[in-house]
């Protein structure tokens, strides 16, 4: 928050671009020239009007996991705003907004990085509001309580934030306010509803496919459907003869069709589908599932220790009898609702982008976010494009991914006029950037307690880091970077049984399979694996995998804590309903510690997951019901990867198209979910994503319980 | 040019009548509200009714609504009011929101020919609509809720913006 005087003129960039510059004088000047006309705008984040609006600009990507609500939350509470008049409005590709220039949403973040800052700017605003009261009626500032957007005087006069937004503005903004001892908050820690739910039972919401100028064009992009292809030449004339089919381009991903405004995406579609196209498919088309484990299981040996506590070797050498498996886990989409798509427009040296991203702004150094991608790409300058932000229909890390804003870019500066590129569901799902396939071979050797005394993870897969290097990293850095790759060991590399000798090793295997950020990441396959294992253990020494966990998670409070809270919430131990079985698994990710306990049956050989109970320790909880629902939400995606999830490689392609042959779980398989907050920190942790790493271990532990059989390979294939 | 009536109005357009009535709905009409999933029928985010009945109208060619009264998110209330949506906001169901539409399109249709449904009723009107961000309990609830205000308009409740939804205090629990 820095001092700047008020008076001055900024760059305005309007909306669907009339394209111009204007110098207005402007009551508030933000850091970083972020354009606003509001009355009283201490900082980026806050805009209050003279009719009492307050809007909280949220720099995050709302995309399910109700940050719209909880940052403006944050943000309201220090301000003390009456609730009913906070708004909120999505932030433009600035490096006002993230973490050090980095506008990103992942990693269950927002709330996390955006605890100080939003209460920071909301503490700011509310000393401004009262300073200016205070002048109005020259008394000092302590003799002014403020209270629901009002500042009110020792003799009960009364003066709304809306009638002195003006004066606020031109006080200086102070430094260091201090903010409100927790014991205080009234807005924090309450189920507010969300500020986005009613646009979203009205069709009203708008998300990237349904954004943009009314006369825009669609395209639909043939691309390579061998990973690592190019095209090799193609014929337009089949695509050109469909009606409706004004062009058709190349392009750096393949060949768009672009179809004119009135015949829109069934006619580009049918363009592309018509589209002859002959692909030099490159080194790999064919490439298969065998082949990517072969490679796995090959490179084990080639390993670097990620983690090395005592002597492993020695362990096992003297221990005896060591209990040994091997784990896999497939490749995994992300299948959001709404399929990639973005909107361009270049024109005049400028470009305008309109899209739902995880990623609008990122310096260069790191490769750029959607803006800085999509300047390239378009050939102008990114202080000449602008990124609209809107809803995300689904995220889960695929729309951290620049790939779809780069493309449509690319065409929207080759043809005349605006444009949207929409994927089809096959598109989305053969062109993804998958969670990697893994490979893990895990040991231990026990004392003669039966507790572990020995314990080797190998873990071989692909790195999600190397993909994300920037391209002016040399290749010997990038391959030292991603050669211990925590967003694939993580999980696996801070285990936190108590284990006197542990070695964790990572095999970097480099595959032309795309790979990226998947809900929780590495947690997704390493959860299932140590938290599979510490079971095998528990029943190898025929203990209760619950009590076996605490005996090694004495040093972990926060550990135990939610394991305890699970078991007591479904009165572990007790007897269960009959045909079915119990699982239990505990995770920290992001942050926050969960512990699940599944309750599974085996119907028509196939495992029928009735109730999971969910503790959760994030810290601290801004918003009750958007965490029960996070819960809730990261139990069915994993849920979903569990009994169904797999892109299976066949050719060097995907095999997958649709929701037919990838399916998802559906209401009449969805369990009954019962969350328990305990939280018991001064910090909040992430909560988007920790939910999902504990369910498949989960339901794979009672599965072991009723079958007497290990799922040691995803998804779940009974018999 | 095949002609309906939308939302209680009627139109007439333009296009092929192979075309998928979703298209035509988002791109000719401008009623962006209802979505583009899958195109094969497997996700239910295009419901809309037809003469009252669910239909996925991504795979569903205009032709096929000559003649027929459609109704999409956008006609079931000018304000939100209708019983399912006020449900919705009651229980906080969406998360992205992406899904909803046709959630809730499918729901009103539910609802319609069954007053009080039960569980299994939902399980079986509701699955051929996926939700990627596992709203399904909430949509459960949501619909149980919407009978009640559907057939006692008393247990109607105004929520307002202070109003709180599933337990209240930091650690509190359901």
């Amino acid at each position: 928050m820095s001092d700047i005087s008020r008076r001055t003129f900024v760059k305005i960039g309007t909306a669907a671009g009339a394209g111009l510059t204007l110098g207005i004088a402007q009551n508030a000047i933000l850091p970083g020239d972020v354009p606003t006309d509001a009355a009283f705008a201490p900082n980026p984040f806050l805009r209050i009007d003279t009719d009492g609006s307050i809007k909280v600009i949220v720099d995050r990507a709302e995309m399910g996991q109700g940050v719209a609500t909880a940052l403006p939350q944050l943000l309201a509470e220090e301000l003390d705003a009456p609730w009913e008049q906070v708004s909120f409005e999505f932030a433009p590709a600035h490096s006002a907004y993230g973490m050090f220039g980095m506008q990103v949403t992942g990693g269950s973040t927002s709330v996390v990085q955006s605890w100080e800052p939003l209460r920071e700017a909301g503490a700011t605003a509310r000393w401004m509001l009262r300073e200016a009261a205070a002048q109005r009626w020259g008394v000092e500032a302590d003799q002014v309580r403020m209270q629901d957007g009002r500042a009110i005087g020792g003799n009960g006069s009364e003066l709304t934030y809306g009638e002195l937004a003006t004066a606020a503005a031109l006080l200086n903004v102070p430094k260091n306010v201090p903010l409100k001892d927790p014991a205080d908050f009234r807005l924090i820690g309450k189920s507010l509803p969300r500020l986005d739910i009613p646009l979203k039972t009205t069709g009203e919401a708008v998300f990237g496919i349904d954004a943009g100028p009314s006369d825009t064009r669609v395209a639909v992009v043939a691309r390579s459907p061998v990973f690592g292809g190019s095209v090799r030449s193609f014929d337009p004339t089949p695509a050109l003869a469909v009606s409706g089919v004004d062009e058709v381009v190349e392009l750096e991903s393949g060949v768009a069709v672009v179809a004119s405004v009135a015949a829109g995406y069934v006619a580009a579609k049918a363009g592309r589908d018509a589209l002859v196209v002959e692909w030099d498919e490159g080194p790999d088309s064919e490439l298969d599932d065998a082949e990517i484990f072969r490679r796995f299981a090959a490179a084990q040996d080639d390993g670097r220790s990620v983690r090395d506590d005592g002597d492993v070797d020695t362990a096992f050498a003297e221990g005896v009898a060591p209990i040994q498996a091997t784990y896999q886990a497939p490749y995994l989409a992300h299948a959001t609702m709404e399929p990639m798509n973005c909107t361009a427009w270049v024109r005049d040296g400028r470009c305008t982008v309109w899209t739902g991203t995880q990623f609008p702004n990122g310096p260069g150094i790191v490769g750029g976010g959607a803006r800085q991608v999509a300047a390239k790409a378009a050939g102008v300058g990114a202080d000449d494009t602008e990124v609209h932000a809107t809803f995300l229909g689904g995220g889960f890390g695929r729309r951290a991914e620049r790939d779809y804003v780069s493309e449509t870019a690319e065409l929207a500066g080759k043809i005349d006029g605006p444009v949207k590129v929409i994927w089809a569901r096959e598109d989305d799902m053969q062109h993804d950037f998958y969670r990697p396939a893994s490979h893990h071979e895990i040991e231990a050797v026990l004392d003669a307690d039966g507790m572990p005394e020995g314990w080797r993870h190998r873990i071989a897969t692909q790195s999600i880091l190397k993909h994300m290097v920037p391209g002016w990293v040399p290749e010997f850095a990038e391959n030292l970077a991603a050669s211990r790759d925590p967003t694939t060991t993580e999980g696996a590399s801070n285990q936190p049984y108590h284990v006197p000798n542990i070695n964790v090793t990572y095999a970097k295997v480099d595959l032309p399979i795309p790979v990226g950020f998947w809900r929780s990441v590495g947690h997704t396959h390493t959860a299932f694996v140590v938290e599979s294992f510490i079971d095998e253990l528990a029943h190898a020494t025929g203990r209760d995998p619950y009590e076996y966990r605490r005996e090694l998670l004495e040093a972990h409070p926060r550990h135990l804590a939610v394991l305890d809270a699970v078991a007591e919430a479904s009165d572990w131990g007790s007897p269960v309903p009959e045909g079915r079985a119990r699982g239990i698994a505990v995770v920290e990710s992001f942050g926050s510690y969960v512990a699940e306990v599944a309750e599974v049956s085996i119907e028509d050989g196939r495992p029928r997951v009735h109730k999971v109970w969910c503790a959760i320790d994030c810290g601290v909880v801004v918003n009750p019901a958007i965490v029960r629902s996070q819960m809730e939400s990261g139990i069915v995606y994993g849920l979903t990867a569990a009994l169904y999830g797999e892109i299976n490689i066949e050719r060097g392609r995907v095999v997958q198209s649709n929701f037919h042959d990838y399916q998802m779980l559906r209401m009449n398989e969805a369990p009954e979910v019962e969350v328990l907050l305990t939280p018991s920190g001064d910090a909040p942790g992430g909560v988007g994503e920790p939910g999902t790493p504990p369910i498949i271990p989960a339901v794979t532990n009672a599965i072991f319980v009723l079958t007497g059989e290990r799922v040691r390979k995803l998804p779940i294939r009974l018999g | 040019m095949p002609k309906f009536t939308l939302n209680g109005e009627a139109r007439d357009v333009n296009v092929p009548g192979a075309n998928p009535l979703l298209w035509v709905l988002r791109e000719s009409l401008g009623l962006t509200g209802t979505k583009f999933g899958c195109g094969i029928g497997q996700c239910g985010a295009c419901t809309v009714l037809l003469n009252g009945q669910p239909i996925r109208s991504c795979s569903f060619p205009v032709s096929g609504a000559e003649g027929a009264e459609i109704t999409t998110i956008e006609g079931l209330s000018p304000d939100g009011g209708h019983p399912v949506q006020q449900a919705w906001v009651e229980e906080q169901v969406p998360q992205c929101g992406y899904c909803q539409s046709g959630q809730i399109m499918s729901a009103v249709a539910l609802l319609a020919t069954s007053e009080r449904p039960t569980d299994a009723d939902i399980d079986t009107a509701m699955s051929g609509n996926v939700c990627r961000c596992g709203t399904y309990g909430a949509i459960r609830r949501a619909i149980h809720r919407a009978a009640e205000l559907q057939t006692d308009p008393g247990a109607r409740r105004v929520p307002t913006r202070e109003s709180s939804t599933g337990g209240g205090d930091i650690g509190g629990d359901r």
